[in-house]
């Protein structure tokens, strides 16, 4: 899981990079600081449970399994994308790794989780559906009608709310009328906690109860995860609606470093044993800007061909 | 055949697809303990069980979003707008989600799911309950939409969307809901293709383009023009997307003149995309402009006098036709 965390973070410093150099166009949303939520979440699954996402959203694929090389394609804009090249960073989507998206309308596909999980329900298999989303969208009317929807018919649906205190550049405080967020569930009757989102031991060992006793008997659960992403909103936000000193202060708290501190605390790692996963990581960052460089792009023939699916023959 | 209403059309088309494939399941507002706000799902609940005939609270925007979220994972939701005005409170759930799905995830998530309730203006409802939306969606490709006028269209359209692997909108009409039409009996299955056009009275010197509620009133407008000896060609569009093109100009290198009668707007409606495609495709068999017949660019009013001088009309469209033939 340490290896998973390192690869995202170097990942999407690489992505960071190229998006400076205009590989990458568009919108592109790093993850960097955030990486235990998703991580942590998705270790308490199954690989056939659902997990679907925000727009800030490679972290999530890399985590479910899509590959590096997949991840940088997408964010070229190549066929060998995991979207084809036509999702791009907002839209990551892995059909075989269960991943829904990838959605970049603030609150949108917090109704689609729903219907995730009243798929898995109406078909009595016992899958539970992850949805992550942001501060950002607690306060979209989406999101509330989804909230009553999941209490309502009993739906398998972990409601993760990766709080990083900044909807762009609008804190929770100017944005939310509650002192804390997870007190949004309790409009709902839906059972909420709220996790360290910078310690994925936590993240994992909560989530893991929650999976156990929807698995168990279908309901919803609503947890607020506290986080902080290290860079802006965007690579064209600066973030200077923040200090200095609260970035460092995060920083100090970083979920690497302290999974690190954990394990090597327990002699379960060495420096030469990190050293060696963060250089794999590494290298498998800057192979997957070459597999992006080297792949082809989606053929101009091919552009009706994702407006309509064709009739099965 | 026998004769039915074009609402137990719709509620056979319904029955029989949920019988047939269990991954269809119906969901909005009313239609399980209510038996459908017009009546459409009646029955349905206690034939298919509270698992497949859904209730939900009034949250268009969540439960069209949760239908397609079940679209995601092969479940097939027929997801009812108690009317069409109401889809656009879930309009980012229609034209966001359901269309751009396919093209976002590279082909690898179509939706087949069914939208469907009445739409257009029904009877003094005012500005918030009669929009005719065809226009504004119609506008979204990866959307297909069709708008049956008869109970035989409408039941075997229905089937049709339900059976189609894209996102379709039904667009029903509430003044239609009660009236009659001869349809294939039940074990006799009816299905109806999107994008092709019907010709519901053939004729030789006007071509007159309709869809919806707007064909009979073009039906009743050809009677009196027959009086008149004028021979109107009624061309039922029966889906707007796609648009059986090669039907429309079949009609008019038939007649060479053409009247388009929709049931929305005039600023960007449906005529003005036919119209468009008439004189780009077939100009040199026109012999008069093309003319439109829609509503006045105006919010709906609720004084029953003024909602007749917005909406389309028998008079309107006879006068419209007159013009096109010169008489």
């Amino acid at each position: 899981m340490l290896a998973l965390m390192l690869l995202i973070r170097r990942f999407e410093e690489r992505a960071s990079q190229q998006y400076q150099a205009q590989k990458i166009g568009g919108f592109c949303h790093l993850y960097i600081g955030q990486e235990a939520v998703a991580v942590g979440s998705i270790a308490a699954t199954r690989p056939d449970d659902y997990i679907i996402t925000a727009y800030r959203d490679h972290a999530h694929a890399l985590a479910r399994g899509t590959t590096a090389n997949a991840c940088m394609a997408e964010l070229f804009g190549k066929e060998t994308g995991c979207s084809r090249g036509l999702g791009g960073s907002m839209h990551f989507f892995d059909k075989k790794n269960h991943m829904y998206g990838g959605h970049a309308i603030v609150g949108a596909h917090v109704p689609l989780a729903c219907g995730l999980a009243f798929a898995c329900k109406y078909r009595k298999e016992d899958r539970v559906t992850l949805c992550f989303f942001g501060d950002g969208a607690i306060n979209q009317g989406a999101f509330h009608e989804a909230l009553n929807l999941a209490a309502l018919y009993k739906l398998p649906v972990v409601f993760i709310c990766e709080n990083n205190l900044f909807a762009m550049g609008t804190s929770v405080k100017r944005s939310t009328s509650l002192k804390q967020i997870v007190d949004r569930a309790e409009g709902y009757d839906i059972p909420a906690d709220i996790i360290d989102g910078m310690n994925f031991r936590e993240v994992r060992d909560k989530l893991s109860e929650i999976v156990a006793s929807i698995r168990k008997d279908p309901h919803p659960a609503f947890v607020e995860v506290r986080t902080y992403r290290y860079r802006g909103h965007s690579m064209s936000d600066p973030a200077s609606y923040r200090t200095k000193d609260e970035l460092e202060k995060y920083r100090l708290d970083d979920p690497i470093i302290r999974l690190r501190a954990q394990l090597t605390r327990e002699a379960k790692l060495t420096n030469e044993q990190f050293d060696k996963i963060d250089k794999q990581a590494k290298d498998t960052a800057i192979a997957s800007v070459k597999f992006a460089e080297e792949s082809a792009g989606p053929p101009l023939e091919k552009l009706y061909d994702y407006t309509y699916v064709r009739p099965r023959p | 055949m026998r004769e039915i209403t074009y609402r137990q059309a719709l509620n056979e088309a319904l029955a029989e697809e949920l019988e047939r494939d269990p991954n269809v399941f119906l969901m909005g507002e009313e239609v399980a303990e209510y038996q459908g706000a017009y009546k459409v799902s009646q029955g349905l609940l206690e034939r298919f069980g509270p698992d497949r005939v859904i209730d939900t609270p009034i949250s268009e925007n969540g439960f069209a979003g949760l239908g397609v979220g079940a679209a995601m994972v092969g479940l097939r939701p027929i997801i009812e707008f108690m009317t069409f005005s109401f889809s656009l409170v879930a309009f980012d759930q229609v034209v966001n989600n359901a269309p751009n799905m396919l093209t976002m995830s590279g082909g690898q998530f179509n939706i087949p799911i069914t939208f469907r309730g009445p739409n257009g203006p029904a009877h003094q409802l005012g500005a918030t309950h009669s929009h005719a939306t065809e226009a504004l969606y119609a506008n979204v490709p990866g959307l297909k939409i069709c708008t049956p006028a008869t109970p035989r269209d409408a039941k075997g359209l229905l089937k049709t969307a339900i059976r189609d692997d894209n996102p379709v909108l039904v667009l029903e009409s509430e003044l239609l809901y009660s009236s009659k039409g001869m349809v294939e009996p039940p074990d006799e299955e009816l299905l109806i293709p999107l994008g092709e056009a019907e010709v519901k009275r053939e004729g030789s010197d006007v071509s007159i383009i309709c869809y919806a509620q707007t064909v009979p009133l073009a039906l009743a407008a050809a009677q009196l023009l027959e009086e008149e000896d004028i021979s109107a060609e009624i061309v039922d569009l029966r889906s707007i997307k796609p648009l059986d093109e090669r039907a429309i100009y079949n009609s008019v290198a038939k007649t060479h003149r053409v009247v388009i009668v929709e049931q929305d707007r005039p600023f960007c409606g449906v005529g003005a995309e036919v119209c468009y495609r008439i004189q780009k495709n077939i100009f040199d068999e026109l012999d008069a402009p093309v003319l439109r017949v829609s509503q006045e660019d105006v919010p709906m009013p609720y004084n029953e006098k003024l909602e007749k001088a917005v909406l389309p009309s028998t008079e309107k469209l006879i006068t419209a036709v007159k013009k096109v033939c010169y008489a």
